[in-house]
């Protein structure tokens, strides 16, 4: 909220500079952001009278200008076409400088000398938007008997400052400036003064002349109706004008600024109805009916739900009550009489209609926010004062004011103790009486207790709690000491799963891999690019209602693609070589209105080449690579038996490049390369790998607790074994093979030649080994060596099919 | 004879003088000291010699073979030497040339900032909890004292998956599943860290963050243990130097609530860009836990009191790092994150 200076400073004194009032604001929760100063830049702009208004001999385009200051005559020529003599203008004379640092030089133009020019608002640094409408282009018209030759920031009130109040949501009392300046009272020790507003009204009396009638008492606790006659609509005067520019609200017409005024400056919205289009000028406040449609003051038709409250006359809707006013009912030029509403609505309702009907007037921001249920007479008063005031209508005699559900005043219980006991620091009786009669609460002392009485207008403040962060807030946070909690000792720890997560991404960032963080939400397009075919499980994803985007409308059931998408990202900006991993969570739908389940998993993607140098050459990331960073990840975690199952079915995966993970008939994952279709779609022209596995699965097979295996003292052998076998039987069946027969002796299986070719039959490999057999007990006989050697060979033909090679 | 003895003594010196490898030497070792060579040679014609002059010149043959054998001794312990050290001349290498290429690795920043907070706490005896973050709008909200139509709701703008389920958009349900796992256990002593969700974005909003969520709860803890807390971590986060600043704010589920700032750590306070010329940052937003969301999550309210604070893990980073726009977290650009 925008809070004026100046403004403020009709209901309380202050005595510190603005910049030192927001600091307090701020320090006391109203949190001040910017300082705004209208007029900082502006010098040398001063009010004159245009005397003459003549072609300029030259130019079709321009006028030649008389203007008087009031002592001296000055000639300006300007392009503007909106004036006229007579006019009261803002002039810019020379050496004047204008909102942006523009300094006014003497110039001539096409022959004529201009000694200066007279100003538009955007010149004086007022915004187009909330300048009234006549009045958004060209030069400023000021109203007539403006005094001439005076300072115009002064005229328009620009010599003020603006304070820009980021008020939370509990705090609706602070959005007028009689609320701000509660608080400024408070925490100065100044008094508060709050307006009373004294006008004459006429002979006649509103009796018998408004009806108000509420259908919905609940949603609508008090309705004040004030009747003005006698109206002459016009532009209200300049203060007026700028009061409401400094709070961002556009100038409209007399009777409207006064609503509006009203509404900044007590902070009840007020509307006003033309009394005569009002059908047997009767206010009926109801429901909505079913299919009830109303054109509200913006020109649009809405469609209202049977829950919407309105402002209705005997033949339908007039308002959209707290919202917005009616077409059917708006005051215009031509209105004589005005009917004044000031009402109380229900927070609830009025932010229910405004969210569904998508308005969010700042009418209905108070109202949702609770206002003062007490000061609606004290408004629509506030309202008739200021239009007698300025001439703009008669004030009838006394309000309607109906008032089914009055005000009820809380009384809390307040224990000194407990502020004690909640601040950690001794605060005194009288310090918090001092505060709280400060903020305008009624306390009665009973000894231990208090019994504290709220004022309406504090709707936030309901428990003893909301008491002790009064006395908090106006004590000053900077005054408590720090501490620490005392109590029982606890121990910090991570659990189980969370230590081996932290150590799965440890080990693979010191290992080569880079972690990425990457939206758990992804686009369903993801779907059809990595080749899932209609119906896959995968597809089932839980959707996002009210996405930001499509590209983002999904919870991910998988997580490489992002992954690789990452890297397509960093090739597509020259950095082809990329080692990726994340830790994070997929979502699995579990049927409607059940959380979704959600599983924590690890995914990595590698393309491109290893670091390569002068002294060693880069070499391709492959299967085999990624597959390194797996056999690490296993190894760390105690994982010994992991299966890699050949997968040729995957659709996102390289048919011969690819294996599911299984270790203890837990389905751990999948690791292979991309599939080159899956890669064209990506637009990555080289190959990629990727896994993806479980944490919650790998976590369930991985052995905890360490034990020690016993290092024999005695020298071992090493052998080497050659065999040619069929290419369909898998590695990890021969190491298997060879391990099982090779019994306790057998210590370390290495692979060190793999060969296909000429010298090998079609269809068939040459694998080397070298097995080392050592015993804890004793230096082995070359014949039990050999013995060991035998049946592993034996082994491998029978169960294998396997040949020695000699 | 006496006189070749000397000759041989000398010739033997002088050979000696010149030589530079081991082969050499083995030559003259030879060809003085081997079975055919010089010494050998001449006392073999020691019959010739009177037998009152043999002792002699048998003690100064064998002088000469002590010198001989010394000298020879001492060049080859010389000439091993130089040879090594003619060995280590040619293997030198240029040093300033690139080691052999490791991969390398980094893990992401916010990871790092997570884990740095989560140490802090951890020493000060909080374990660290975990919810989901496809939460029921009871945990998101309700259960925080933010009913339907409440008007905080608006300063969370929710993703919605259906009309009571969500993505969480903040931390803090975590603190309800905490309390109502614990009850009536105390002091609960939690930190939640984890993804959050919120419609926005910009180059300040991310639609999906990092928060880490804090909570104490028990007998007598006070709004001064939640100032001493904050204060220690921003302390130890920033560096001793930094000063912090509490300010009442307004969160449903704390009251009284407060927001910590920090003196700037891009001016030290003086105003600048980063803190638009306010020379503060706010870091966290905190609290002592709502009455009522003890009693909903299980506790006498009478009886215990609680702290709670949340805080963006992305802020942190972009101070500590000092990184200008939040995308760049997200965007995972190679080159960005080999820089952590
Ligand atoms: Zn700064």
């Amino acid at each position: 909220m925008l809070v004026s200076f100046k403004w403020l400073q009709e209901f309380v004194d202050i005595d510190i500079s603005p910049a030192d009032l927001a600091d307090r604001l701020t320090m006391a929760g109203l949190e001040t952001g910017r300082i705004i100063e209208p007029g900082k830049d502006i010098t040398g702009v001063v009010t004159g009278r245009v005397d003459d208004v003549s072609p300029h001999p030259n130019a079709d385009k321009l006028l030649v200008v008389k203007v008087s200051n009031g002592a001296e005559t000055f000639q300006i020529v300007t392009a503007a076409t909106n004036i006229a003599q007579g006019d009261v203008v803002p002039v810019a004379l020379e050496g004047a400088r204008l909102a942006g640092g523009v300094v006014i030089k003497r110039a001539k133009l096409r022959g004529i000398e201009s000694q200066g020019m007279m100003c538009s608002g955007r010149e004086l640094g007022l915004d187009q938007k909330i300048m009234p409408a006549e009045q958004a282009h060209g030069i400023m018209i000021l109203p007539p008997g403006t005094p001439l030759g005076v300072d115009a920031r002064q005229v328009l009130g620009l010599d003020d400052v603006v304070l820009e109040l980021e008020l939370t949501p509990n705090r609706g009392d602070c959005l007028s400036i009689i609320g701000v300046a509660r608080e400024v009272a408070a925490l100065l020790g100044k008094d508060f003064r709050m307006p009373v507003p004294v006008f004459p009204e006429m002979p006649e009396s509103i009796e018998g002349q408004v009806r108000v009638d509420i259908h919905k008492p609940d949603l609508c606790r008090r309705y004040v109706a004030r009747l003005i006659k006698n109206v002459r609509a016009g532009s209200s005067p300049l203060w007026v004008q700028q009061r409401l520019r400094c709070a961002g609200i556009r100038p409209i017409s007399n009777i409207v600024d006064v609503t509006n005024y009203v509404m900044l400056e007590l902070g009840q919205p007020l509307h006003a109805f033309d009394y005569d289009l009002l059908t047997g000028h009767h206010i009926i406040v109801r429901l909505a009916g079913k299919d009830e449609k109303i054109t509200s003051l913006d020109g649009v038709e809405r469609e209202l739900d049977p829950d919407m409250l309105v402002i209705a006359d005997p033949s339908g809707a007039v308002a959209i009550a707290g919202v917005m006013g009616g077409l059917n009912s708006e005051v215009t030029p031509d209105t004589k009489s005005v009917l004044l509403e000031s009402a109380f609505f229900d927070p609830v309702s009025i932010r229910r209609t405004a969210k569904r009907l998508g308005l969010s007037s700042e009418s209905a921001q108070r109202f949702e926010k609770g206002i003062d249920l007490s000061g609606c007479t004290r408004a629509v008063d506030r309202a008739a004062q200021l239009i007698q005031d300025m001439g703009a209508g008669e004030v009838v005699a006394g309000v309607v004011d109906n008032y089914p559900c009055p005000a009820v005043e809380k009384a809390i219980v307040l224990r000194p103790s407990r502020v004690t006991h909640v601040l950690g620091v001794d605060v005194s009786v009288s310090a918090m009486q001092n505060v709280l009669s400060g903020l305008q609460f009624k306390i009665r002392d009973d000894g231990n207790e208090m019994l504290v009485t709220v004022p309406v207008h504090r709707t936030d403040v309901n428990v003893e709690i909301d008491l002790i962060e009064e006395i908090a807030r106006m004590y000053g946070y900077h005054r408590l000491p720090c501490t620490l909690p005392g109590g029982s000792a606890t121990p910090g720890y991570k659990t189980a799963e969370q230590l081996f997560t932290d150590k799965i991404r440890d080990v693979l960032a010191e290992a080569g891999l880079f972690e990425v963080v990457t939206y758990s939400f992804i686009s369903p397009g993801i779907f059809d690019l990595i080749n899932l075919p209609p119906e896959h499980l995968l597809r089932r994803a839980v959707s996002v209602k009210n996405p930001l985007s499509e590209e983002h409308s999904v919870m991910r059931t998988i997580m490489w693609p992002g992954l690789l998408e990452v890297l397509v990202r960093n090739y597509n900006r020259q950095v082809k070589n990329g080692t990726v991993f994340e830790i994070g969570h997929v979502f699995y739908p579990r049927g409607e209105g059940r959380q979704p389940a959600e599983c924590p998993m690890l995914a990595a993607v590698v393309t491109g080449r290893t670091r390569g140098g002068w002294n060693q050459a880069p070499r391709e990331m492959d299967f085999y690579y990624l597959k390194g960073f797996l056999e690490i990840i296993f190894d760390r975690a105690g994982v010994s038996e992991v299966s890699y199952l050949p997968e040729k079915t995957n659709p996102s995966f390289h048919p011969g490049r690819t294996a599911c993970l299984v270790s203890d008939d837990c389905f751990l994952g999948i690791i292979g390369e991309i599939h080159p279709d899956v890669l064209e779609k990506f637009g990555l022209g080289q190959r990629a790998a990727a896994f993806e596995i479980d944490l919650t699965a790998l976590f369930k097979v991985c052995k905890g607790g360490k034990k020690y295996q016993p290092i024999s003292r005695f020298p071992g052998v090493d052998r080497d074994l050659a065999v040619v076998i069929s290419q369909d039987v898998p590695a990890q069946e021969v190491f298997k093979v060879i391990r099982e027969s090779g019994g306790m002796l057998l210590k370390e299986v290495e692979l060190f030649d793999l060969y296909y070719g000429r010298q090998v039959p079609e269809g068939c490999r040459s694998m080397a080994f070298t097995l080392k057999f050592q015993a804890l007990d004793r230096t082995l006989t070359d014949t039990e060596v050999t013995g060991c050697l035998d049946n592993i060979a034996n082994d491998l033909r029978l169960r294998l099919g396997a040949k020695l090679r000699v | 004879m006496e006189k070749r003895l000397r000759d041989i003594a000398e010739e033997a010196r002088r050979s000696l003088d010149s030589v530079s490898s081991l082969a050499e030497l083995d030559e003259i070792r030879v060809r003085f000291l081997g079975k055919k060579g010089e010494l050998t040679r001449v006392l073999r014609k020691m019959g010739m010699v009177p037998a009152e002059e043999r002792p002699r010149i048998g003690q100064l043959a064998n002088e000469v073979r002590d010198v001989i054998e010394k000298s020879l001794a001492g060049r080859i312990e010389a000439v091993k030497e130089r040879v090594k050290e003619e060995r280590l001349r040619q293997e030198g290498i240029d040093v300033t040339l690139p080691g052999l290429p490791v991969t390398r690795g980094r893990k992401h920043p916010i990871t790092l900032v997570t884990e740095e907070i989560a140490g802090f706490f951890l020493g000060l005896g909080y374990s660290i909890a975990e919810g989901p973050e496809i939460e029921l709008d009871y945990y998101n909200f309700e259960a925080l004292n933010i009913p339907k139509d409440h008007p905080a709701r608006d300063m969370q703008d929710t993703f919605f998956i259906e009309p009571e389920i969500l993505l969480r958009t903040h931390t803090s349900p975590v603190q309800v599943r905490a309390m109502e796992k614990a009850t009536p256990a105390l002091p609960v002593k939690i930190i939640a860290p984890g993804r959050v969700y919120r419609r926005d974005d910009d180059a300040t909003h991310s639609p999906m963050f990092h928060q880490v969520e804090g909570l104490v709860v028990d007998r007598h803890i006070a709004l001064s243990d939640l100032k001493g807390t904050l204060d220690l971590f921003a302390r130890k986060m920033f560096g001793i130097g930094i000063h912090t600043r509490f300010r009442p704010s307004y969160f449903p589920f704390t009251e009284p609530s407060l927001e910590v700032d920090i003196s700037c750590v891009m001016c030290g306070g003086d105003g600048c860009r980063v803190c638009s010329s306010t020379g503060w940052l706010e870091i966290l937003g905190s609290g002592m836990v709502h009455p009522r969301v003890l009693e909903m999550s299980g506790y006498n309210s009478e009886e215990v009191t609680g702290f709670a604070f949340g805080l963006g893990v992305e802020r942190i980073a972009m101070l500590k790092y000092g990184i200008d726009d939040m995308r760049l977290l997200f965007e995972n650009d190679l080159r960005f994150l080999q820089q952590f």
